[in-house]
């Protein structure tokens, strides 16, 4: 009992030095060892002096066991690993995100009802196959005549909005596709522009902030002022005029664009991050140091500068993926974004708007519901789980 | 004073750039849109006009603004003509509601969004500056860890999502409450405005709540790490007298200059709680007319929001060096 509670006073004693240090003091350690087990000497004297700490680690090497293998040093990135996974909200977040990825990227592979980038219609195949008649005619194209048999047949009826069923585990929605399939689709559209616009963002606002924050005189106050007229734009009103902007792109590819303007809108958060870490650790130690050692303004921003703020950066994108993802959502819902047939967890939630849905059909929007706000908490606790994880004053 | 003056003046004239700033942006999307959205609105109260006459009407109601010249020489005059027109106070005329000019249409539907969120900004402020102060008192406690992964399903909750389901559960399949606009169909009277309120107030606190009530644990937090405060405890004062007259007032300091930045919401409308909920305030009015292609009343409106916003923000900056003497005034 009183060798586990040393160890541990040990291990909080020698976990920040370098694991050089730690080798260099167990020798030291050992070597005391050997003196104290002979005569007494002047040099066992002073081993007797020791804490009696050092004295109970000295009896545990005599067992043959090595302090080296008991002190586990952490690297950096280790340690933050080691933080995140502490905190039972940041696990679940990541579970979750996991989760949704594996529902709506390997999800169709197992649906039935999806098909080649789309979902199918759910027919009934009982009346495809009623012919009602067939009749032989022949036609002649370029002096060819061709043989064929004209077939009538019942259109295939689509069973709309279908129960939930065997079949169909969320039911069928207005045009007669699976629910559940055009779920896991629209997560793949949303949960991928999320991810470009968040990278697209944060690349433009690193260059500007850096630039902004390196260089400071004119070049600042130019940046500052286009992000400052930038973040009084209020973003949902814009995507209305965008939407007339972009009012006769009648396919997804509207999304996109309406997508890359807001990219072009919503890198002032990160240049502001950027700059302000930048203009404090302009003034550091290691700064002058760089400078000192005549490197260039490259190496100085993108080896020196830059790393340091990568935990702020990845803590604002992990934040900023779920207002995104909310974002498309908002233009799906309010049916300003994508053209309505193309599965997005915004376009799916959109029925929600129409009252006989709302009320009789929940199985058509809810999931979708769930879905966006499983994503935006998942994202948010995973960012919060990693901003108390990069921040070394945190305790907990 | 002198100082003040001079550091709100400056303020202002930053103020005024960075609104030509959000006007030429504003303006150049208006210009580079197809009129088409413009075009159909016009044609749904002109049905029976040939091509020709759509187009004069078209070029009746643009060129006064400067809107209909498409060349390029056009379009930046026209941004001279629009802003002359904006400065004077006219910001066109709204098509899809009624042909009224766009001032008197944000102005008469302002107030219902404002009385709406104002109510619903007190109702946050009550739970959420009191639970905040709580959290970081007791921190890492079961009350602060419950508040926190609350909170955080708060804001996570997107307001259609959560205002969908409170119609239906509550209004259609329970009963309890009225939806859809401030009145029922024949009724009347405050009692009935105030029960077709319930709902969207609630998601309105719902989403907010947790923000507000975030950051007033943070700023309580890092009160409590102050120096003033381990003197006061020092000095052998109560928990209680520590918490709620030394804390406290330390707190709200950047709580009050947080609350100006609420501005925008506050005059600016939910814009889609109020469409969930088919309210009539500027925001779900906004909302309609934006989507039929009333390019007046979209460039007036996000002008609004945009002069709000700096507005919040010099008032925040303001509010800030008032509130904390020490605050050094640069611009």
């Amino acid at each position: 009992m009183k060798e586990k509670k040393v160890k541990e006073n040990l291990t909080e004693e020698l976990a920040p030095e370098t694991q050089a240090n730690t080798a260099v003091e167990t020798d030291v350690v050992a070597a005391e060892v050997a003196v104290e087990t002979q005569v007494e000497t002047v040099a066992a004297e002073t081993a007797t002096q020791e804490t009696a700490t050092e004295t109970t680690a000295t009896e545990e090497d005599i067992h043959g066991e090595n302090l080296h293998d008991k002190v586990k040093v952490l690297s950096p990135g280790a340690t933050v690993a080691k933080r995140f996974f502490r905190s039972k909200l940041s696990v679940i977040g990541l579970v979750t995100i996991i989760l949704l990825f594996l529902f709506s990227f390997a999800g169709p592979l197992f649906s039935p009802w999806a098909a080649n980038g789309g979902t199918v219609l759910d027919t009934n195949p009982d009346l495809i196959k009623e012919i009602l008649a067939t009749k032989p005619v022949s036609y002649t194209v370029d002096g060819v005549t061709y043989e064929a048999l004209a077939v009538s047949a019942r259109l295939p009826s689509v069973v709309k909005l279908g129960d939930i069923s065997a079949s169909h585990w969320m039911g069928t929605d207005v045009l007669g596709y699976d629910v559940l399939t055009r779920l896991m689709y629209g997560g793949r559209i949303s949960l991928t522009i999320g991810f470009v616009v968040v990278i697209l963002e944060t690349i433009i606002g690193v260059i500007m902030g850096s630039l902004a924050g390196y260089f400071g005189k004119w070049v600042d106050s130019l940046i500052m002022r286009i992000v400052d007229v930038l973040s009084c734009i209020p973003s949902l009103p814009i995507m209305l005029i965008l939407y007339s902007v972009f009012y006769n792109i009648k396919d997804v590819s509207k999304l996109y664009y309406m997508m890359m303007v807001l990219c072009l809108i919503g890198w002032v958060g990160t240049a502001r991050l950027v700059r302000g870490q930048i203009l404090s650790l302009r003034e550091q130690e290691f700064m002058l140091a760089a400078k000192a050692s005549g490197l260039s303004t490259a190496s100085k921003m993108f080896k020196h500068l830059l790393p340091n703020v990568i935990p702020q950066l990845i803590v604002s994108m992990t934040l900023g993926l779920g207002n995104i993802i909310l974002m498309e959502a908002t233009l799906g819902f309010l049916g300003i974004g994508a053209p309505a047939d193309t599965p997005t967890w915004g376009n799916l939630i959109n029925l929600a708007n129409e009252a006989t849905y709302r009320q009789y059909y929940p199985n058509l929007w809810v999931g979708a519901g769930i879905c966006i706000t499983l994503a935006i908490l998942a994202f948010n606790f995973v960012g919060d789980g990693l901003r108390d994880a990069f921040d070394p004053k945190m305790k907990r | 004073m002198g100082k003040y003056f001079k550091y709100i003046i400056k303020r202002l004239l930053f103020a005024i750039l960075i609104l030509f700033g959000v006007s030429v942006i504003l303006y150049v999307l208006i210009r580079v849109s197809p009129n088409d959205a413009f075009a159909d609105l016009i044609k749904t109260s002109h049905a029976n006009s040939s091509d020709e006459e759509l187009e004069q009407l078209l070029y009746d109601s643009l060129n006064p603004y400067g809107l209909y010249d498409k060349s390029f020489w056009g379009i930046i005059q026209g941004y001279f003509i629009w802003l002359g027109k904006f400065l004077t106070g006219d910001m066109g005329i709204s098509y899809a509601y009624g042909k009224r000019p766009v001032s008197e249409v944000i102005g008469q539907y302002m107030w219902t969004s404002f009385g709406i969120s104002f109510a619903s900004l007190i109702i946050e402020m009550i739970i959420a500056i009191p639970l905040g102060i709580k959290c970081a008192v007791n921190q890492y406690g079961k009350l602060d860890y419950a508040a926190t992964v609350l909170c955080m399903v708060g804001i996570a909750f997107p307001s259609f999502f959560l205002g969908n389901i409170l119609i239906k559960w509550f209004a259609v399949d329970l009963g309890w409450f009225e939806t859809g606009g401030l009145n029922s169909v024949g009724g009347g009277g405050f009692i009935d405005t105030l029960w077709h309120l319930v709902l969207p107030m609630f998601v309105l606190v719902v989403l907010n709540i947790g923000g507000l009530m975030r950051y007033t644990r943070t700023n309580t937090l890092e009160v409590l790490n102050a120096d003033y405060i381990r003197t006061a405890r020092a000095k052998g004062l109560s928990e209680g007298k520590v918490v709620y007259k030394h804390v406290f007032r330390n707190t709200m300091i950047p709580l009050v200059t947080q609350l100006t930045f609420t501005l925008p919401g506050l005059f600016g409308g939910a814009m889609i709680t109020e469409q969930v909920f088919n309210l009539p305030g500027i925001g779900n009015i906004a909302y309609q007319g934006l989507f039929r292609g009333d390019i007046f009343l979209s460039m007036g409106y996000n002008m609004f929001l945009a002069v709000l916003t700096v507005i919040g923000v010099l008032l925040a900056d303001i509010m800030y060096a008032v509130v904390d003497p020490r605050v050094k005034l640069t611009a």
